[in-house]
């Protein structure tokens, strides 16, 4: 990771403007959003758009002829390239030829990739950005850390002193009266401008239309009062039919600014009279700009159905810390890294990819179903591919990847830590690795690990077999959460198997790009797991369930390994997450409930893989509510906890902040326990309590039930 | 009809527009004469407003209505609409579930009298009124325009701090003005 890069990591989440205004939006989006949407089946609008916008990329270059040909037989001037060079070029020559002196700009983020500002202002050409938040940081010389509220970090305060020193003095920081003076201001920028441009949020291929969407109306005095009028239109902007403006223009509010419906919406599909009745000069540019590379890049394709909303940065935990600024100049967020990675240059993701804590909160709100995290994910393993993983991560995995080596060095880990260890913690590490310690205390590696602590236990012979994956916290770190798994399962009349064959899930090796250690990873598993003859394999981590249930899958899909699919599919059909398994072994009538025990408040934090990938938020609350529970929500109950495995140890310096709005949201919930189903979250959440010396006690759902549940 | 203008009141007011029905154009005229009144238009400057052409002036005395408004111009250009406080004009279409007007805005005085005043009147007919933006894309289409407009409230930015602030390039106030169709001969005068 560069230097600067990390500077400007700390310079953000030590900015208080930035990380407030953010932390609050976020609060509220959540909840707008949820009511802009009321009586909307989201899933189906989203099932629609994504396959609107997927056929438009199959068929781009067809749609873009059809585009061309329908605008140009209603006077439309199109001009089509590949080159960003040509499109400015091509913009500079309207201006010369027509003598352009002033132009004034309605947002288009296409203008902003291709640095169109700065090229025609050295052409000696004023260029006046019309958005008022575009304006403001334009006067500011910044750069928009956010694709929708471009100057969201800066404060009323800031932006008065920026009217003052930029534009006239005598400003206060009255936002009324801030709007007030840029409507004055701008309005004689609009008067006098020769040229308009903008961008367009649709291009109808049918009828030769763009679908230009503002609050502001600005779009509409863009494409009004000046004589010429040019769009900047990104390929992904077009869709076959007209009638495909319907969904798009129902989730574009609501998901961007949690609005019914924005302002304003002009629907421009030819030249229409000036005011001294001339004709107005339109001109569409269509832009490629490694676009239709793109849309034919089997796993990237789908980042074409990006409608430009922003929600993936709303939801993102990691964004509401850091903000736009960290990841470069244009496109910023989750969806702003891929299209950086292909409309920069992939090296230009190399860093802003690791921001990706891999929560999954943008999947549930993108309307157009894209899958951010593992797009990124596949930056990861292509980047890892091109440039080679770091020395230090290639000499862990190879560790990794020698099951014997690594775990007794994991044994050799017990007796090195003596010295650091107070009770079942470390709470500091010396030197460099002091970060990993500064938020939260690590857990310390247990004397046995599972592997040998089960072998003790007298298990139930005979009827039913499980096999239990533990993973390698619960092994060597937290064994006492296996112990319980078993004693839950033996009470349903079930032997617990642990195949002494298995190994890391590969997760660690997968989220860093190195897809040929987690291939690995997941062949020893598969061989470990399947040579068992078991009903079940049951895993009581998420991250570790998601990786036996699906990543191995993808991870033998994304290298070709194509012999290797049928053995992780046979795999896959018998793995469960550990609440699930329980759940069902108490519905079948297995597994019961002591009877009328009312057991006091507690809190349940959702452990991102549990939730978004395996889609179980109720059956561990459902558990525990008939174990005599009751469940006092904290706030943000499935906000992640900042953990993401390995990216703790990376970027502790937003894992830290990330954890520190959980404990308080835990705090709040006025619960003395908080349960969780992934060894992991505990560790993180179970570390920082243990350094702010909280007495709220932190386990696993298993750990919670295993006295709760007896034989029917 | 009721059921569904309630609803289109309901979202344009949650969107800070001001909603009026009327039964007939007569009143809805006496009711933008006395709006405009009452806003001090007269024929100093920055105190005009500007009134596009449209069906609900058929039948109408223009002459007779600027002469009892002096400040209240029915030629509407670009200087006259920049200078103005009020513009006023008739959208051809409203969407109940959005609070949203639509109109054939390919006559650029459509557009002017919209955007540069202060405060916009927007007239609509009552039978006009649609339930949602699909069937109001239906009735109107590129096809048959080279610019179709979507109005839903004032202009509005949240750009600094995220505070809602309303008419930032746009009008300030939007005014929407139901009548339902009956015509009537006689102008109303101004109190």
């Amino acid at each position: 990771m560069e230097t600067k890069f990390r500077e400007s990591i700390d310079k953000a989440v030590h900015n208080p403007n930035l990380t407030g205004a953010l932390g609050r939006f976020s609060e509220a989006y959540r909840i707008s959003r949820a009511k802009a949407y009321e009586g909307y089946d989201f899933e189906a609008l989203r099932t629609q758009i994504a396959e609107r916008k997927s056929y438009a990329a199959s068929h781009l270059d067809e749609l873009a002829d059809l585009f061309t040909q329908n605008a140009e037989a209603r006077g439309t001037k199109v001009f089509r390239t590949n080159d960003p060079a040509k499109v400015r070029e091509y913009i500079l020559n309207v201006a010369r030829e027509n003598g352009v002196k002033s132009i004034v700009k309605s947002k288009s983020m296409a203008s902003e990739e291709i640095h169109l500002n700065q090229h025609l202002e050295a052409a000696g050409i004023e260029v006046g950005e019309t958005d008022l938040g575009e304006w403001i940081i334009q006067l500011a010389g910044q750069t928009p850390s956010h694709m929708v509220m471009p100057a969201i970090h800066m404060t009323k305060e800031e932006v008065a002193s920026v009217f003052n020193e930029q534009v006239e003095e005598g400003q206060t920081p009255d936002i009324p009266k801030l709007v007030k003076f840029a409507r004055g201001k701008l309005r004689t920028k609009f008067l006098d401008a020769e040229m308009g441009i903008t961008g367009a949020n649709i291009a109808v291929a049918e009828t030769g239309t763009l679908v230009i969407v503002t609050n502001e109306g600005n779009a509409r005095l863009v494409t009004t009062l000046p004589k010429i009028h040019v769009a900047i239109v990104g390929l992904e902007k077009l869709m076959e039919k007209f009638d495909d403006v319907v969904p798009v223009l129902t989730a574009l509010p609501k998901s961007a600014t949690a609005q019914l419906m924005t302002s304003y919406v002009s629907m421009i599909s030819g030249p229409v009279p000036n005011t001294d009745g001339t004709p107005k000069q339109l001109h569409v540019i269509l832009m490629d700009n490694r676009r239709t590379e793109m849309s034919q890049d089997p796993k990237f394709k789908q980042a074409m159905q990006c409608i430009r909303c922003a929600s993936c940065l709303n939801v993102c935990p990691v964004f509401r810390l850091v903000g736009g600024h960290v990841f470069g100049k244009i496109y910023t967020g989750g969806i702003g890294t891929i299209l950086t990675a292909w409309f920069d240059a992939l090296k230009a993701s190399d860093d802003i990819q690791s921001l990706c804590i891999q929560c999954g909160n943008c999947t549930e709100v993108c309307p157009g179903k894209i899958d951010i995290p593992g797009l990124i994910l596949e930056l990861r393993r292509r980047l890892a591919v091109e440039k080679g993983q770091p020395l230090a991560q290639k000499a862990i995995f190879s560790v990794v990847n020698n099951r014997k080596l690594f775990h007794s060095m994991l044994r050799a880990a017990y007796v090195m830590q003596k010295p650091l260890q107070k009770g079942n913690f470390i709470r500091h590490l010396p030197f460099f690795l002091s970060d990993m310690t500064e938020f939260r205390s690590l857990p310390a590696i247990a004397e046995a690990p599972l592997r040998d602590t089960i072998k003790k236990i007298k298990q139930p012979a005979g009827k039913e077999k499980i096999a239990f994956y533990a993973g390698c916290l619960i092994d060597f770190a937290y064994p006492e959460m296996g112990e319980s798994l078993v004693k839950i399962l033996n009470k349903a009349g079930i032997e617990v198997v642990f195949p002494e064959g298995q190994t890391c899930c590969g997760a660690p090796a997968r989220y860093s790009g190195a897809y040929e250690v987690a291939a690995q990873n997941a062949s020893d598993n598969i061989n470990a797991l399947l040579a068992e003859n078991v009903t079940y394999v049951v895993s009581a981590c998420p991250t570790c369930t998601v990786g036996l249930k699906h990543d191995f899958i993808s991870t033998f899909e994304s290298l070709g390994q194509t012999d290797s699919l049928p053995r992780a599919r046979q795999l896959s059909d018998k793995v469960i997450d550990f609440s699930s398994l329980v759940k069902k072994l108490v519905d079948d009538g297995r597994l019961k409930f002591k009877e009328g025990q009312q057991l006091g408040k507690i809190t349940y934090h959702d452990s991102c893989h549990l939730k978004r990938t395996l889609h179980a938020t109720q059956p561990p609350r459902q558990l525990l509510t008939e174990a005599g529970y009751e469940i006092a929500e904290m706030y943000e109950a499935d906000m992640c906890c900042g953990m993401g495995g390995t990216y703790s140890l990376k970027l502790p310096e937003i894992s830290a902040p990330i954890l520190e709005r959980k404990l308080v949201n835990i705090k709040n919930s006025g619960a003395p326990t908080v349960v969780m189903d992934c060894p992991g979250c505990v560790m993180q959440i179970r570390g920082g309590l243990d350094k702010q010396n909280s007495s709220i006690k932190v386990e696993h759902t298993a750990q919670r039930l295993a006295d709760e549940l007896e034989a029917s | 009809m009721n059921a569904i203008f309630d609803t289109f009141k309901l979202r344009a007011e949650a969107v800070s527009a001001e909603v009026h029905r009327f039964p007939h154009k007569s009143e809805a005229l006496d009711f933008i004469l006395h709006y405009l009144h009452d806003a001090g238009i007269s024929d100093s400057p920055q105190a005009g407003a500007v009134w596009a052409s449209c069906p609900f002036l058929d039948g109408f005395d223009q002459k007779q209505i600027s002469s009892l408004l002096p400040g209240l111009s029915f030629d509407v250009n670009r200087e006259a609409s920049a200078e103005a406080k009020v513009g006023i004009s008739q959208l051809d279409w409203a969407i109940a579930n959005t609070g949203t007007l639509v109109q054939d805005a390919a006559r650029v005085d459509q557009r002017l009298v919209s955007t540069l005043p202060l405060i916009h009147i927007a007239l609509i007919r009552s039978d006009r009124l649609v339930p949602d933006l699909p069937s109001a894309l239906k009735q109107i289409r590129p096809e048959q325009t080279n610019y179709i407009s979507f109005i839903t409230g004032p202009s509005r930015t949240a750009d600094i701090e995220r505070v809602l602030t309303i008419g930032v390039h746009g009008p300030e106030k939007l005014i929407i003005v139901f009548f339902d169709g009956v015509v009537c001969d006689e102008p109303a005068g101004v109190n």
